[in-house]
């Protein structure tokens, strides 16, 4: 196996990727997928560590992680649909200041 | 050990031009095809290291299931325009996180550094990242976050359902 410092300089590079990203994009959905990314980045690492360390415990964290990410997606998304509804037009997250039921 | 370095180096490199590339797409239809391509670079990635199992529902689960979720999302709402930040109540956001983003590369790039003088890997097993021992391990040593797993998905389920429904069908 290659040095793990490898997967790690990868993951961190994919993980500051996404962080940017929510940070600097706009649009809802795209910020919704840099959160993939940086959960990827998570992922990624835990598998190195678990072949590093010959222990599996690593991949049923990332089963559970994969999880987590299917329903933060599908959470997520459903909002982006509700708040759709209500704006009717390109939702700019900025603009999403007030909160009312 | 070259083998691996070549697989390592062309996937990391898919991975991480797609990355980037996720980021800077004006389109969200791109942007979506570029994740997937992200994440069959990264299942590659898993399957280097021996992770068949993750390798596999990486690709069935998050480049399929999830993906065609934000797909049909982009598409049902008509999201491919540019959003661009018009607001100058945030104009000094982008260059902010732009450095702020930068440094985190930076420290954790010196931190990577400091770990590629690790030891080299414990051997591993015949049936390693295999779906029978993942499913032992999961089934024998983490049984109780399994099932906390499932109440999670229905939870999301309940709550996607309510948050996606018209309100005037009530």
């Amino acid at each position: 196996m290659l040095p793990v410092g490898y997967y790690i300089a990868l993951s961190a590079f994919i993980f500051v990727t996404g962080a940017v990203g929510v940070l600097v994009r706009r649009n809802p959905i795209i910020m919704l997928m840099c959160i993939e990314l940086m959960l990827n980045a998570g992922n990624l690492v835990l598998i190195a560590f678990s072949r590093q360390n010959a222990s599996m415990d690593g991949h049923v964290f990332v089963f559970i992680v994969i999880t987590a990410a299917a329903a933060e997606a599908a959470v997520g998304l459903g909002i982006i649909v509700a708040v759709f509804r209500q704006k009717s037009g390109d939702i700019d997250m900025d603009k999403l200041s007030e909160m009312k039921g | 050990m070259t083998a691996e370095l070549v697989v390592f180096v062309t996937m990391g490199a898919v991975a991480a031009v797609t990355a980037a590339a996720v980021v800077i797409s004006k389109n969200a239809v791109h942007a979506v095809i570029y994740l997937v391509i992200n994440l069959f670079a990264i299942a590659v990635l898993y399957l280097a290291l021996s992770a068949q199992l993750v390798a596999f529902l990486q690709i069935l689960i998050y480049a399929g299931a999830i993906m065609v979720l934000f797909l049909f999302t982009v598409m049902m709402l008509n999201m491919t325009g540019a959003i661009e930040m018009t607001d100058d109540k945030l104009s000094k956001q982008k260059p902010l996180a732009l450095m702020l983003g930068l440094l985190l590369i930076a420290e954790v790039v010196v931190g990577a550094v400091g770990l590629l003088n690790q030891p080299s890997a414990v051997a591993i097993g015949e049936g390693f990242g295999s779906a029978k021992e993942v499913g032992n391990r999961l089934f024998f040593g983490y049984l109780l976050p399994f099932e906390i797993t499932s109440i999670l998905l229905l939870a999301a389920i309940v709550g996607s359902v309510v948050l996606a429904r018209r309100k005037d069908d009530d």
